[in-house]
């Protein structure tokens, strides 16, 4: 566009101090040989060519792809060290918990910890300090639609829950005698509650006034997240229970620990993994809205 | 190509909490005018906290004005926001957004975000790498680079994706002399292949002379003086600098340092005057011969810089401004 652009700019000193210019243009635009003395003004053209916009899958893809590649660089706290937790905790419960509906609550529990640590705490914290430190900025100057960079982020960190919920599964499943044949719904487990997670995460990131707020209100969701996901929901108090119930992470953990039964009933699997996609949509969409009214203050 | 009108913004007052004190109001730009012409490089000159990063931040869509209208090659841009993204560059202070990137994967990225199909972002990337000497560091993440090499991997993803306009802020701060010439020079192919215009944030002085075609010199928020760097020193053309360093203090005890006095700009041991020719001639006199040669360390005689504009046209900050 470069030719082009430099073909319709004029090089004027005669700018007018009318702070209405621009308003006018957008409504009159007369020719030059139009105006009394139509040799000497010189007419500003219409508005330069815009550069192209970054569409919506192709910004979305390069987002993630780009984030993705981070694990490369910070692989420990990304990949690995929610995979320790979530194994050292079910090692504990192994003591306390002899199988039943106890074990498969443990290890469900334990598997979608490792995505409530990453996609919910992590993201929480990335997007918190990227907002504080300015580099947001990057992003808000590329013409680039804002649900690819949260969509973007959110599913780079949704998958880098997979190996490690993968991993605490079968262990969980090794270490409990449970049966591993329907590992499977781990395929729809994992992507929907990440996706539950990581826009409440991204929300809570882009929304708290600063970084410290977003570091703590990550953590506070995946303690929560710990302490009413993997503790048998049996053991609690109603009142416990009842907010037990507002978390979206324990409906991944409920879908989950259904398949490990004799005959598991799927239309509840199906319902549990509904709400985790029902929250996603809304949390991402909040989230979205969070990042608009981050980028420009 | 940018026309700038009557932009103020000013951050509300904070009260105070504990351990933090009240903030008054503060005006960050106050009824700024500017004109950036097609094609050149504009400077806008400050200390830290001038406004500079504040008025830079509104011309690029990033912070909406309190008042005042920023025109970009014919788009209202306080009203259209989003526009300024599809016309301008930005390289920030920040590269938070871009650390834990290969240079590579960085600037590939951006080109995309510009909205470049993958060819296309690709083939850019490469020309941009090897244009600015990075072939070689492409491969490594760009926190891992040292600062100089970092800005410069964050100015290569500025310049993926071809813009008319490049708004850069304080481009070769940490850099090397090396990167410094390759920024210069990616600058003056631009500009001179396609007209880009460069909008310069800076502190530093000597860069200010030699890069700049015009530059703003702001200071609380104000611009107080805007010109071509040579004729904003014909301001102060009658006046000669002279820096006398002691050895441990000034001899007082000589009736004409001590006149001397009142009229200097101390600080710790070196003493700064602006002076008439003659005058300084007379001063620099006193001080090699007699009594204050033996308390002199050094001492240096120049002709005014664009810091000594700054100071002459009543600019509050007397440490800010960078000579390197």
């Amino acid at each position: 566009m470069s030719t082009s652009a430099a073909a319709s700019v004029p090089v004027r000193a005669t700018a007018s101090n009318d702070p209405n210019e621009g308003e006018q243009r957008d409504v009159s635009v007369v020719s030059a040989d139009v105006l009394p003395g139509g040799a000497l003004a010189v007419q500003e053209q219409d508005a330069a060519e815009l550069g192209p916009r970054a569409r919506l899958w192709p910004s979305l893809v390069a987002v993630y792809r780009a984030q993705l590649s981070r694990a490369r660089v910070a692989r420990i706290p990304l990949l690995f060290v929610a995979t320790f937790q979530s194994v050292g905790i079910m090692i504990l419960m192994r003591g306390v918990v002899d199988g039943g509906g106890e074990a498969r609550a443990v290890v469900a529990g334990s598997a979608v910890l490792v995505v409530a640590f990453v996609a919910l705490n992590l993201l929480a914290q990335y997007f918190g300090q990227l907002r504080a430190s300015g580099g947001l900025d990057h992003y808000a100057t590329l013409p680039v639609p804002p649900a690819a960079v949260v969509l973007g982020a959110a599913g780079a960190y949704a998958s880098f829950t997979v190996p490690g919920t993968v991993v605490t599964a079968v262990f969980g499943c090794l270490l409990f005698g449970l049966p591993m044949t329907h590992l499977w719904v781990l395929a729809a487990v994992i992507p929907l509650a990440g996706a539950a997670l990581a826009g409440l995460g991204a929300a809570l990131g882009l929304l708290a006034p600063r970084p410290e707020f977003a570091t703590l209100l990550g953590q506070l969701g995946m303690s929560a997240a710990l302490l009413l996901g993997v503790l048998p929901a049996e053991r609690m108090p109603e009142a416990v229970r009842l907010v037990r119930d507002l978390l979206p992470s324990t409906y991944g953990v409920e879908a989950f620990a259904r398949t490990f039964g004799e005959s598991p009933d799927w239309a509840f699997v199906l319902g549990d993994l509904a709400v985790c996609a029902g929250v996603g949509v809304i949390s991402l969409a909040v989230a979205t809205w969070a990042y608009r009214r981050a980028a420009v203050r | 190509m940018c026309a700038v009108r009557g932009l103020t913004k000013t951050y509300p007052a904070q009260r105070g909490r504990r351990g933090v004190p009240a903030t008054p109001e503060v005006r960050a730009t106050d009824d700024v005018t500017l004109d950036i012409r097609r094609g050149e490089i504009f400077g806008l000159l400050g200390p830290n906290g001038a406004g500079k990063s504040t008025l830079v931040r509104q011309l690029t869509g990033l912070m909406r004005p309190d008042r005042g209208s920023v025109e970009i090659l014919g788009h209202d841009v306080v009203r259209h926001p989003e526009r300024a993204a599809r016309i301008l560059a930005y390289l920030g202070q920040e590269s938070s957004a871009l650390d834990e990137l290969t240079v590579s994967l960085a600037a590939e990225t951006t080109g995309r975000l510009r909205g470049l199909e993958v060819r296309r972002a690709r083939a850019e990337r490469d020309a941009v790498l090897d244009e600015l000497g990075l072939t070689a560091l492409a491969a490594r993440p760009i926190k891992k680079l040292s600062g100089g090499q970092r800005r410069l991997a964050c100015f290569a993803a500025a310049l993926v994706g071809e813009r008319p306009l490049l708004v850069l802020d304080e481009p070769t701060t940490g850099m090397d002399p090396v990167a410094r010439r390759a920024v210069w020079a990616a600058v003056d192919r631009r500009r001179a292949e396609r007209g880009t215009t460069v909008l310069l944030v800076t502190h530093n002085v000597i860069e200010a002379e030699t890069v700049l075609d015009r530059v703003a010199v702001l200071d609380r928020g104000r611009v107080i003086a805007c010109d071509t760097p040579s004729g904003l020193k014909e301001k102060v053309a009658g006046e000669v600098r002279v820096d006398l360093v002691w050895r441990e203090r000034a001899p007082l005890h000589v009736p004409e340092v001590a006149a001397l006095r009142d009229r200097v700009v101390e600080s710790g041991r070196r003493w700064t005057l602006r002076l008439a020719p003659e005058e300084a001639r007379a001063v620099v006199a006193t001080v090699t011969g007699g009594a204050a040669f033996a308390a002199l360390d050094d001492f240096t005689l120049a002709t005014p810089s664009l810091e000594d504009v700054y100071l002459a046209l009543g600019g509050a900050a007397r440490q800010g401004l960078v000579r390197a």
